[in-house]
């Protein structure tokens, strides 16, 4: 019954799911690469911190010379989102038979693309057999982002200028493709409207800081204008 | 070297630390309150500011490639994600990167 559901999981995430990852993360491989992030190390990042856009956010500053201090607390900030996605999660995946280890490990497996389909998946599966389940789908999203790190690491080193370009533009195009079809949703289209203006012009005044100040002035100025206008 | 490694390490523990922190207090607490809400929000500023950033003023192989040529590969990608193919990331995340590749080469 668990072996089932863990090779269900695992199944469902081979396809489009593990594509979408591939897309993304060849990209993250590729910009490692040319950013001069040792191998290991690209891959340590996806394994450890498996957030793509904290991992971009480490890269891009590091490369940038941002302070320590501002690179931790950006990366710090963008991946608090995982904690009112745990919270909602694991309810739903409690189960008396675990023990209690095994929600901590798949804290460190879920990403977005496995909360979205465990979210939608879940009504589903007997709540016994969920967290199996997860653990197949999130082995293969994670396996599959580490092999597509390395190739697109790999692939990058061995590649004309010409098509390295092309490989590394992946990583800003995977971001553009995803958050145009979250604009439908007016909280989000707001809150990305508001960053992608305030990301380059702060740029220009503080290149360290400007990720993590675009990310606060951004995003609490959507907040605010959705809240004024909700109340208001 | 040894400053990124320190730094990956350090990001990696406090990224378990806000999935840990879920885990810990769950079922306690309202993942829906305001304060998660306006977490979102700051989230979506930071990565559409940081592509916005890559896109219009990028650092690394980027640079070589003008703004011209970057916004109509992302269009590219944009026509092929949203009507070429219905919505395959993978296919419009490839066709802006080869688009790009392509002009940098028809443009010598």
């Amino acid at each position: 019954m668990s072996r089932q559901a863990l090779r269900q999981g695992a199944r469902e995430a081979a396809g489009a799911p593990a594509a979408v990852l591939a897309a993304g993360y060849l990209g993250f491989g590729a910009l490692a690469a040319g950013h001069d992030v040792s191998l290991p190390l690209a891959l340590a990042m996806t394994a450890a911190i498996w957030a793509l856009p904290a991992q971009l956010i480490l890269v891009e500053m590091h490369s940038l010379g941002a302070a320590f201090v501002a690179v931790v607390v950006t990366v710090v900030l963008s991946s608090a989102r995982f904690f009112p996605m745990t919270l909602m999660l694991l309810p739903l995946m409690k189960a008396e038979r675990h023990r209690g280890w095994h929600y901590y490990a798949a804290a460190q497996l879920l990403s977005l693309t496995g909360w979205t389909m465990a979210v939608a998946r879940f009504p589903q599966l007997p709540q016994a057999v969920r967290l199996y389940w997860f653990y197949g789908f999130t082995f293969v999203c994670i396996g599959t982002s580490a092999l597509a790190t390395g190739a697109g690491y790999l692939v990058a080193e061995a590649l004309t200028p010409l098509a390295r370009t092309g490989l590394v533009f992946m990583a800003p195009m995977y971001y553009l493709l995803i958050l145009s079809g979250a604009v439908r949703e007016r909280i989000a289209a707001l809150s990305l409207a508001c960053g992608a203006v305030a990301g380059p012009l702060l740029h220009l005044v503080a290149p360290q800081w400007s990720v993590l100040l675009a990310g606060l002035v951004g995003g609490s100025l959507a907040y605010a204008l959705v809240r004024a206008r909700v109340h208001g | 070297m040894a400053e990124l490694v320190l730094l990956v390490a350090l990001c990696g523990v406090l990224t378990y630390a806000w999935r840990g922190l879920g885990v810990l207090i769950s079922g306690r607490v309202d993942a829906r309150g305001e304060a998660f809400t306006w977490i979102s929000c700051v989230a979506y500023a930071m990565i559409a500011g940081l592509v916005a950033r890559m896109l219009t003023m990028p650092t690394g192989v980027l640079e070589d490639t003008s703004v011209l040529e970057r916004a109509v590969a992302s269009a590219i990608a944009l026509g092929v994600y949203f009507r070429l193919t219905n919505r395959n990331l993978l296919a419009g995340v490839a066709a802006g990167g080869a688009a790009l590749s392509l002009i940098r080469f028809a443009a010598g």
